[in-house]
């Protein structure tokens, strides 16, 4: 069963930039693309358990800021070593000038 | 500043499996360290990337390198050469550790083969396997100065200070980097390096390790070729000769501080120094804040310096204060291998996280 879930009003992440998302026991990091688009990854870098929405957001990509390793947020694919294994990825809609994430329970 | 004594058993710096499971299991490893608040606004400004001054620092170093490289060749067999080879050397074999740390990070420059050509070409110059000194450092920065785990601890206690004073004129680090990359050539990876190295880049570190050896190998044959010193004095030798700079600032950025802990403000040294070290070492000087928010490039540093500072011990005003801080702290490690200097906060900072630091 999924189910979309309200994240924060569109205008509360910057352009080209992160926020940090805590939904129960899990962490996301919802990006704001330079296009306006909004995506979602999961919330810690896969290398050492960072959470990303504190990296640096360059285009489509985000920095870690612990390693900088980086990612492409839109497909969660690792770019930059240290960082090996990719990202989790999840849909994300605006509705009502409202930023949701769809999550599968 | 106070001295402190406390009742830590003798230190394992093994990377071994046994020493990453007691970090572990005292929460200092993979942990999570303190960070001066920042707002977001602010940090995003100061980790903004720009080719700009990494370009421009890049060209003098170079041209500085090559031109002072020229007089070598142009005056070798006089007197005269002696400035050129004082000055080619430092440029080779201590800017190029700056070079390394800051292209290794990718915060130099803005464009990414940018960061990775001056990161190959100093992890020669540095001799440093680029792949497996890459894993290393985001190993010290997971767990820096953390006992068993951080593998770039330069002075462990107690300090070894002949080893220290030798490695002035690379005695032991050019012996253990070469060991290490002779062993790399042939296929093997020390105990050590295959513990924060990651099975897929063993391949890559094998052939970074055969291209240094081969060019290295051909420095040497062109010596006895020419029955002449300028090869290895050009190539290599540096690394002994020129590489005081980088002892001389790098010791600076945890010696004789505290280990084992999870606040950088206890481990790590901010020293002010004179323009030139500073950009011999590309503004590492600011180590706490370095190490605090690695995202911030190294011409952003002295500007959060200035943002923070309320918020960290107060920076050594010179190298000389460092060196005076540091080296009776070594000293006492001799007799208690335990002692660390523990600078006094300023009354506007947090208090130091204490949670972890009795062991």
């Amino acid at each position: 069963m999924s189910d979309w879930i309200n994240i924060c009003a569109t205008d509360d992440i910057e352009e080209e930039d992160v926020i940090r998302f805590d939904h129960g026991a899990r962490s996301f990091a919802i990006y704001h693309s330079p296009e306006g688009e909004f995506f979602a990854t999961d919330g810690l870098c896969t290398h050492e358990q960072v959470h990303l929405a504190d990296g640096l957001v360059m285009d489509h990509i985000i920095e870690c800021p612990k390693h900088n390793g980086q990612f492409n947020y839109k497909t969660g694919q690792a770019t930059r070593l240290p960082a090996c294994d990719h990202l989790g990825t999840y849909p994300v809609r605006v509705e009502g000038g409202r930023v949701q994430i769809q999550l599968t329970e | 500043m106070t001295a402190v004594t406390t009742n830590i058993p003798p230190r394992d710096y093994r990377l071994s499996e046994e020493n990453a499971q007691k970090a572990f299991d005292r929460g200092l490893a993979s942990a999570e360290w303190y960070h001066t608040d920042v707002d977001r606004k602010t940090m995003k400004a100061l980790m903004k990337r720009s080719d700009g001054p990494a370009i421009r620092d890049t060209v003098i170093w170079l041209g500085f390198l090559a031109a002072s490289g020229a007089g070598v060749i142009a005056l070798w067999g006089s007197w005269w050469v002696l400035p050129f080879v004082l000055v080619y050397g430092v440029l080779y074999g201590s800017a190029c550790d700056a070079r390394w740390h800051e292209c290794g990070h990718g915060t130099a420059f803005k464009t990414a083969w940018m960061n990775d050509a001056v990161y190959q070409f100093a992890s020669f110059l540095v001799m440093r396997n680029p792949v497996t000194w890459r894993w290393s450092h985001a190993r010290h920065h997971t767990d820096t100065v953390i006992v068993g785990r951080d593998a770039e601890i330069a002075v462990m206690r107690p300090p070894d200070l002949l080893k220290v004073v030798l490695n002035f004129f690379g005695i032991f680090d050019v012996w253990y980097s070469l060991k290490a990359l002779l062993l790399n050539a042939v296929g093997k990876l020390q105990e050590h390096e295959l513990s924060f190295v990651p099975e897929a880049e063993h391949g890559k570190a094998v052939t970074a390790a055969r291209v240094h050896i081969v060019i290295y190998a051909a420095t040497i044959v062109a010596a006895i070729a020419m029955g002449s010193w300028l090869p290895l004095i050009l190539i290599g030798g540096p690394r002994m000769y020129g590489c005081w700079h980088m002892l001389m600032t790098g010791l600076l950025q945890h010696g004789g501080l505290a280990d084992n802990v999870t606040d950088h403000r206890l481990n790590s040294r901010t020293v002010l120094m004179n323009p030139v070290s500073r950009f011999i070492y590309w503004n590492m000087n600011y180590h706490v804040e370095h190490h605090m928010f690695p995202m911030v490039p190294f011409h952003a540093l002295p500007q959060l310096h200035e943002m923070i500072k309320h918020d960290l011990p107060a920076a050594n005003p010179s190298i000389w204060h460092g060196y005076r801080e540091m080296i009776p702290a070594f000293l006492r490690q001799l007799r208690n291998e335990d002692y660390y200097v523990r600078r006094a906060l300023p009354p506007t900072a947090k208090p130091y996280r204490e949670d972890l630091h009795e062991i």
